[in-house]
């Protein structure tokens, strides 16, 4: 029995959009031995695995580190379908939080070649049957047709153009068919996009004209605030939340989360090849590239976030703007898009933040001058109260991936709950919470981790024509390194597997 | 005075970080013994393989062979090491200050990642002298490190600030994506010295064989030889700079980076 008497509870955190498994944030690890060195070091006990902190925490680590701040859910947002069977081997590494995934789909080759034959029927087959080989949870679209160009040197930035390689298929037909086909699945969770131009300067109008795009669908924008810039180039690069703001509110059908940024040293990754390819021109840092054939690629780049440098100034601005001008909870979530804004264990940094406006108008004093007129911040008098926080932090985003149990406090809901002392330093607070319950089951205690259960793994199986085999074999043999056999990941390979229902709604 | 004599050989490397002046000189002569070591993944007292005279000073003596010793004076900011025999790896590693001298041969990473301070080696040295670690984008940025004999690959390698003398023939890739700093070969390298070079200076006293990406741009004797010369006099280690002597061939590279470093090679009269 606890006594939680003037306590804060809080349902288990949700994180809706974070890279913890899988081939990139694994090549990530690989690529920074030096963070390593210098990082925190989780020494093994009785009861916890070794394993190290950092930019891109080990897979133990990763789930002590979430659980220790107070998450017990948490979804892996870009899996390559064939990298999908490593994904779940380290979904399974990763302790105490309950897990879900999302598959690339936007730069798949197969999937372009129907569109661009206007075969949308068997599109949807296709996506239905690529999602179930994967195990995932639902469908993520990253700079759509962009990756795919990219193989070609090239990028797609113009919704409306025709991608490099195809006659008729567009970014924006791929955005809309994407969403039509995932509603007519009955995914829980709706399209999950990376628009194009991610990080470019006067970006927000691409990010607008694909809103306008999927008007009267349900969709959810990644990591909104890489996408919302104004601005011709680099040294005229300003925010643009309240237009973009305005819009997202008057548009019930979108949600998103925030991708905020926090000063400091961390490793962007990203199946958005181009863009990657350009950070790595622009800050002369280690880059590495992958070719994920037919399907998507990845770029991999070590970053620092300067509060003297413009740029990012103007990023860390733009990404707590969002979570202010926004002005429903249940639309905008937290997230740094972890490890590209920032890492996942500095979210209550964040949260600091969004609770106090003095601590906002301390941290923007140390931002260069010239940065006037391009922030709205310093205008926003705006403060969290811990039921908006509960809500961006566990509620609305447990509601956006579809999952019921998540989220609340209510009858039939999974007994995670976050017990935290109050106090006026809330990073402090929100840091280090006094009880962490996984399943009804004490995980954390004081700082100290006390038990390390498994979690579960969120699955979901469309329904699809088996006849489908028999048109993607032949396609496999020819285009693909990897049998059509071995492909698809066995359920036997996920570890404690919970099916979530997955219906059209009528 | 503290002095440590090894008593039992590892079986495997013993890491040492702890056998810092920095941290013995506050500790008694029961504590340094019950201080802990990492026997390969077992901890250990340092009073297992070391016999312990003395406490709470910054000057420490170490006797025997610790080929197998790791980490010495790792991050030590004052006092001197002195060492009888030879040292294992990462002696010095990321040192702020303080002394280092070695009557014996050094491992590899000696001095890596430095910032201060002075280790001399009167042996020879191993691979990545001054170097940065794996991923690392800077390695020494400070400090001077003098090497009597031979030196292996990649010394200086991303180096930032400092001195390097190779007192003996260095191995191949001197100075690799060297960033600043001077090095200095009194018997000349392998292969591929001064590849990927930004900036800094690399000094040879013998003939090398440069690569392509290098251009010749000039016979001279520039005035800070003779600075360097009088600062390395005190040190104990002679530079030629008198026209009368002969003169350095610069040449300028690497232009694959493109860099703006330099290799000076001295032509006696």
């Amino acid at each position: 029995m606890i006594d939680a008497t003037g306590m804060v509870v809080f349902p288990g955190g949700v994180d809706v959009h974070t890279h913890v498994a899988g081939g990139s944030i694994n090549f990530a690890r690989a690529m920074t031995p030096e963070d390593h060195r210098r990082t925190q070091a989780f020494i093994r006990t009785k009861t916890r695995r070794s394993g190290l902190g950092g930019m891109a925490p080990t897979t133990f680590a990763t789930g002590y580190l979430y659980a220790g701040m107070g998450y017990t859910t948490v979804n892996e947002a870009a899996v390559p379908v064939l990298s999908a069977r490593h994904t779940h081997e380290e979904l399974s590494d990763i302790p105490i939080v309950d897990k879900s995934s999302l598959v690339l789909m936007a730069n798949n080759e197969i999937f372009l070649d129907l569109l661009d034959e206007g075969e949308t029927e068997r599109a949807k087959q296709v996506i239905a049957w690529y999602l179930w080989a994967a195990k995932a949870y639902g469908i993520k679209a990253v700079n759509p047709g962009g990756v795919a160009a990219w193989k070609y040197g090239d990028n797609a930035s113009q919704l409306t153009s025709p991608v490099s390689g195809y006659k008729n298929v567009t970014p924006g037909s791929i955005v809309a068919q994407l969403a039509q086909i995932i509603d007519e699945l009955g995914i829980p969770h709706p399209i999950h996009l990376h628009c194009n131009n991610l990080g470019a300067p006067g970006n927000v109008s691409t990010t607008l004209e694909t809103m306008k795009h999927l008007e009267g669908r349900r969709a959810h924008f990644a990591h909104l605030q890489y996408h919302a810039y104004g601005g011709d180039d680099w040294g005229t690069m300003r925010s643009a939340t309240v237009e973009l703001a305005e819009y997202f509110n008057s548009h019930p059908n979108m949600t998103t989360d925030a991708g905020a940024v926090l000063f400091g040293d961390t490793v962007t990754i990203t199946a958005d090849g181009p863009w990657q390819h350009l950070l790595y021109k622009l800050t002369g840092r280690k880059w590495g590239n992958l070719d994920v054939e037919n399907e998507t690629g990845c770029g991999i780049v070590p970053y620092t976030y300067k509060p003297s440098n413009l740029v990012n100034a103007v990023q860390w601005a733009t990404g707590l703007e969002l979570l202010l001008l926004i002005d429903d909870p249940w639309r905008v979530f937290m997230s740094t898009d972890h490890p590209n804004g920032a890492c996942f264990w500095r979210y209550p940094e964040i949260l600091q933040l969004l609770m106090s406006a003095d601590f906002r108008k301390e941290c923007m004093a140390s931002l260069p001058a010239n940065i006037k007129n391009r922030i709205t911040l310093p205008e926003i008098d705006r403060e969290y109260t811990l039921y908006e926080l509960a809500t961006i932090i566990s509620a609305g985003p447990a509601r956006a991936l579809g999952l019921n149990q998540k989220g609340n406090l209510g009858i039939g809901a999974d007994a995670d709950v976050v017990i935290y002392n109050r106090s006026v330093n809330i990073a402090e607070m929100f840091g280090h919470p006094r009880y962490v319950i996984k399943g009804g089951e004490i995980v954390i205690e004081e700082g100290d981790i006390r038990e390390t259960p498994d979690g579960r793994e969120y699955v979901i199986k469309p329904s699809f024509d088996p006849g489908i085999d028999d048109f993607l074999q032949p396609l496999f043999e020819d285009r693909y390194c990897m049998s059509f056999k071995n492909y698809p990941v066995e359920m036997e390979r996920i570890e404690n597997p919970h099916l979530q229902d997955c219906k059209p709604q009528q | 005075m503290i002095t440590l004599k090894i008593i039992q050989q590892p079986t495997v490397p013993l890491e040492a970080e702890c056998l810092t002046p920095d941290r013995l000189v506050e500790l008694t002569n029961d504590q340094i013994r019950a201080a802990v070591l990492y026997h390969g993944k077992r901890q250990v007292r340092v009073d297992e393989f070391f016999q312990v005279d003395g406490e709470q000073s910054d000057t420490i003596e170490l006797h025997g062979d610790l080929g197998r010793v790791r980490h010495l004076g790792r991050q030590m900011s004052r006092g001197t090491i002195t060492i009888h025999g030879d040292t294992g790896m990462h002696l010095g590693a990321q040192m702020s200050g303080g002394e280092i001298e070695v009557f014996g041969n050094a491992g590899d990473w000696l001095g890596g990642e430095m910032r201060g301070g002075r280790i001399r080696i009167h042996g020879r040295a191993g691979q990545q002298v001054g170097a940065a670690y794996r991923g690392s984008l800077v390695g020494m940025r400070g400090g001077s490190i003098f090497v009597d004999g031979a030196v292996g690959i990649e010394t200086g390698m991303r180096m930032k600030r400092g001195l390097i003398v190779a007192g003996g023939r260095a191995g191949d890739f001197v100075g690799l994506q060297m960033k600043g700093g001077t090095i200095l070969l009194r018997q000349g390298a392998e292969i591929r010295t001064g590849a990927w070079m930004q900036r800094g200076t690399i000094i040879s006293l013998k003939d090398l064989q440069l690569m392509p990406t290098f251009a010749y741009s000039g016979t001279y004797n520039p005035t800070f030889a003779n600075v360097l010369a009088g600062r390395l006099a005190k040190l104990g280690t002679e530079l030629p700079f008198d026209v009368s002597e002969g003169g350095y061939e610069r040449y300028c590279g690497d232009r694959a980076v493109p860099g703006k470093g330099e290799v000076l090679i001295w032509k006696p009269r």
